[in-house]
């Protein structure tokens, strides 16, 4: 088995490269990262492995986290979560499982299987199932091509676990799974049921964590080099800048349970005079200049400080911010017909069709890879 | 009412003597390393120049970065013993997981995670484990720790678990000092917890340092109160700036920015503060410094205070010129060094104040030492400074309709004509002097942050509830009741679930009392 067994160094450049794919949500992940390299410094170990690698009748579970961002940050997590959620996932299942799984690269929830994976001693597969973050737990490409709904479960800190054993469909799984949440006080950890080795290899987003680790890459080297932070998340990203301004207005309302709002940033040094709306739906959905959409949903919308290249969460965004807009494409499993319904415009509640930017190609592994029992 | 405000900066001390609106006296003289011997000096200065007694004094306003050096350099600090309430919640990251090594082993007395805490609704995560504060006590004492740090879940949802916490410690043990979150910091609990922790750790130098003054102020004759500016420019006592030294660490830029705002009159400009090495940019908005969204990171240690979004960059008075093709200015400087380095004072480096001085802006030293110097130099040398000035100045805008700049400091003499992208670039009488008069006009307010449950209330009640406990806040620190009023309130839906919780920010400002 090929492996790729992370350093404190990998978690700091996949942390920069989840907060760029977080498109603005999925939380934050300062305490991942902080979180992660203590494990690692008392001599636990975070192994990747490519979805190629896996056997076909592997059984992988999916984890993160769910709930409020504002919450998490006060109520941080026991530590134990992952294990109770996989002890109780086991036990229903009645046999063990062999390797953990992000749902969302994106934001916080990129290195939440991690997390689990090191105090359980279980390989973590580079895929996932959005490439970015989405607000819902159904907006995956695995509940798109047919994951099983049960079991799934959630776990808090407290030591509650509950597992769903069955929903009538994927959405209604997520009404379950949020309402669980809030009654363990608005964060939790959860799992999707488990899938197999030969189902993630096909439907899974491959290499989403070799991704993010190149994009942190270039990201550090750049503010070594003095060099333009931005051009690099480009460079390695196969994104374009859509502008680079300045937030001059940010409205934000809760509407049915998620936050919206719209993002207006005018243009500065080249792109004088030009402005840009963003709507947001927790993640930035849709780049509008003028009547004309720049860039929509599922391509990913990152917006991120022009200075040092740190993402910007929605929840960050302020007056007088001076960033920069990048449209990266989706991943080809995200602009299928099938894959559009679920997390195209539509499925966000807009009445035009989903148009791409860009050409989409899936992420190569990092070449960290080697060979080791 | 006679007031004085004085600055400490790394280089200078400025002290300013205002009755009513009206500066009556500006001096500048040096920082000492002792800093209560260089206020006494700058205040017996400024009293002097006025030719007011000291007993005539109503109030002292002090803007320091003695704590904030403390922390820097990580020396007069005390070990803390952290008291977190959590349950079984938050045990994944213990407290100090995110301080730098060094200051870690310099402060860190141990850390007691035990039962309590609330959930964002209020609800108990577990009841409050006394006999676990007890040991956690016991244990401190034995090894001479003496200020604790007390941080629960959600404290600024419900903050009556800390109080109790801080009656069993204060029984336990006897003369410790005791920080308490909810009154430190704001939503989140790491950085929070750290502003609470580093704040315990300043105690004994907050002591030390407001007895210092008032050893100096009995002294100097002065028989008023003495107040320290906060991080927001608004003023605490001393008595609470014994308590809570932490909330100085950002008052240099803002006192400027606020005394930039009272010379002019202004509430909405920008403000170009020019020092002897640095230029710092910042947005007056509402007569306040516009705040970073990010939390300030103190001597490596994230907390989430608000502190001013100012662009600091290398230019200042004492800015090394070197001419030719290439013509720089900075970002080195002679810094303090300027009286004997710059060629107009005998020195032998060519500096911008030697520019200006060259040009005719302003008249110091000996312009007849600068006869080397071009006057096609000049020109291009004021051209580029302003021009590097005009570049920072754009960024900053909140857009690019002009807005009117106000230059304080005392290398606002650089710059000559208006700025671009201003409407009016002001350069105000005592511009040299606008931190410490910042300083001495400085108002009172009251802040509260906290995450609030709608289940069973509105949120018009809420907000109520909020704002009036800013008010009681504000007037503990030293507000006139009826000259409070709200400044800013933020609401924040939390995202990703059904709208039930909001997250609520407010802050009321008022006149100090007499």
């Amino acid at each position: 088995m090929r492996y790729w067994t992370l350093t404190e160094e990998d978690i700091d450049r996949i942390a920069i490269g989840c907060g760029i794919l977080g498109t603005g949500g999925g939380g934050s992940t300062y305490h991942g990262s902080l979180r992660a390299k203590a494990l690692l410094r008392e001599g636990r170990r975070i192994r990747m492995v490519r979805p190629a690698d896996m056997a076909a009748d592997a059984r992988i579970l999916g984890i993160g986290g769910i709930g409020a961002p504002t919450v998490g940050i006060e109520k941080i997590a026991e530590g134990g979560e992952g294990v109770r959620l996989l002890k109780a996932v086991e036990q229903h299942l009645g046999r063990k499982v062999d390797a953990l799984l992000g749902d969302e690269v994106g934001g916080g929830n990129g290195i939440a299987p991690m997390l689990t994976a090191a105090m359980a001693d279980l390989p973590v597969v580079d895929a996932d199932g959005m490439g970015r973050a989405f607000p819902e737990v159904q907006m995956t490409s695995f509940f798109i091509h047919g994951q099983e709904v049960k079991p799934a479960a959630l776990a808090d800190a407290d030591g509650n676990v509950l597992i769903v054993t069955e929903a009538t469909s994927p959405k209604m799984l997520e009404k379950l799974l949020r309402a669980g949440t809030i009654a363990m006080g608005c964060t939790a950890l959860m799992t999707t049921a488990p899938m197999t080795g030969d189902f993630v290899r096909r439907f899974g987003i491959p290499h989403t964590t070799s991704q993010a680790w190149t994009l942190g890459n270039a990201v550090l080297e750049a503010r070594a080099a003095k060099a333009d932070p931005v051009e690099a998340i480009l460079k390695t990203s196969g994104g374009i800048r859509l502008m680079h301004g300045k937030v001059t207005d940010i409205g934000r309302r809760v509407m049915a349970g998620f936050t919206r709002g719209r993002l207006t940033v005018a243009g500065l040094d080249a792109d004088q005079g030009r402005v840009l709306k963003v709507d947001i739906q927790n993640e930035y959905l849709i780049a509008r200049e003028g009547e004309t959409a720049l860039t929509m949903v599922p391509d990913l919308i990152c917006i991120v400080d022009s200075e040092t290249g740190r993402a910007i969460g929605t929840e960050e965004l302020r007056y007088g911010l001076r960033i920069d807009i990048l449209s990266v494409p989706a991943p080809v499993l995200l602009r299928s017909e099938i894959a559009l319904a679920s997390v195209g415009p539509r499925a966000f509640g807009y009445d035009f069709d989903f148009v791409p930017t860009g050409i989409s190609a899936d992420a190569p592994a990092v070449p960290h890879y080697q060979e080791a029992g | 009412m006679l007031r004085i405000g004085v600055d400490v900066g790394g280089t200078n001390t400025d002290a300013a003597l205002l009755r009513g609106t009206e500066v009556l006296a500006t001096v500048k003289s040096s920082t000492t390393a002792d800093v209560t011997s260089g206020v006494g000096a700058a205040i017996r200065a400024v009293l002097e120049a006025a030719g007011e007694p000291a007993a005539a004094v109503d109030g002292v306003m002090i803007g320091t970065t003695h704590f904030l050096n403390a922390v820097v350099e990580g020396r007069h600090l005390e070990k803390v013993g952290t008291l977190r309430l959590c349950g079984s919640a938050t045990r994944s990251l213990p407290p100090m997981i995110d301080w730098p090594d060094r200051l870690r082993g310099i402060v860190d007395g141990g850390a007691a995670l035990v039962g309590g805490g609330v959930n964002y609704d209020g609800s108990e995560i577990a009841p409050l484990d006394a006999g676990a504060i007890h040991a956690a006590c016991r244990d401190w004492q034995a090894r001479g720790v003496g200020s604790v740090a007390i941080c629960s879940v959600f404290a600024l949802v419900d903050p009556r678990m800390e109080n109790e916490a801080a009656e069993i410690v204060a029984a336990e043990m006897p003369g410790a000092s005791i920080s308490l979150s909810h009154r430190v910091g704001r939503t989140g609990l790491l950085p929070r917890e750290n502003a609470t922790i580093l704040n315990a750790s300043l105690h004994r130098l907050g002591r030390e340092t407001v007895d210092a003054f008032r050893a100096a102020f009995a002294a100097l004759g002065l028989r008023c109160p003495l107040y320290l500016t906060q991080n927001d420019g608004t003023l605490m006592t001393a008595d609470f700036a014994e308590r809570y030294p932490v909330f100085t660490m950002a008052s240099g830029p803002t006192n400027s920015m606020r005394g930039a705002a009272f010379l002019t009159g202004l509430t909405d400009a920008a403000v170009i503060d020019i020092g002897g090495t640095t230029t710092d940019v910042g947005m007056l908005v509402g007569g306040f410094p516009r705040t970073r969204s990010e939390g300030a990171t103190i001597g490596g240690v994230l907390t989430n205070f608000r502190v001013p979004d100012v662009y600091s960059f290398g230019l200042g008075g004492g800015s090394i010129v070197r001419p030719g093709d290439g013509l720089t200015i900075g970002p080195d400087s002679v810094g303090f060094r300027l009286p004997e380095k710059a060629l107009c004072f005998g020195g032998d480096t060519l500096t911008a104040t030697d520019i200006a001085v060259a040009a005719g802006l302003v008249d110091l030293g000996d312009r007849s030492r600068l006869s080397q110097v071009p006057p096609d130099l000049a020109r291009a040398a004021l051209a580029q400074m302003k021009a590097s000035i005009e570049t920072v100045l754009d960024r900053m805008k909140p857009s690019a309709d002009p807005i009117p700049a106000i230059l304080v400091g005392g290398g606002s003499v650089l710059v000559e004509g208006l700025l671009e992208g201003t409407s009016a670039s002001l350069k105000p009488d005592h511009f040299g002097s606008a931190n410490a008069i910042g300083a001495a006009i400085a108002q009172v307010s009251g802040e509260v942050d906290s995450v609030v449950s709608l289940e069973g209330t509105s949120r018009e009640k809420a907000l109520e509830g909020v704002v009036a406990e800013a008010r009681a806040r504000a007037m503990e620190a030293g507000a006139d009741e009826a000259s409070i009023t709200l400044a800013e309130v933020e609401e924040t839906p939390l995202a990703y679930l059904p709208g039930n919780a909001i997250r609520i920010a407010a802050k009321v400002i008022g006149e100090l009392r007499a």
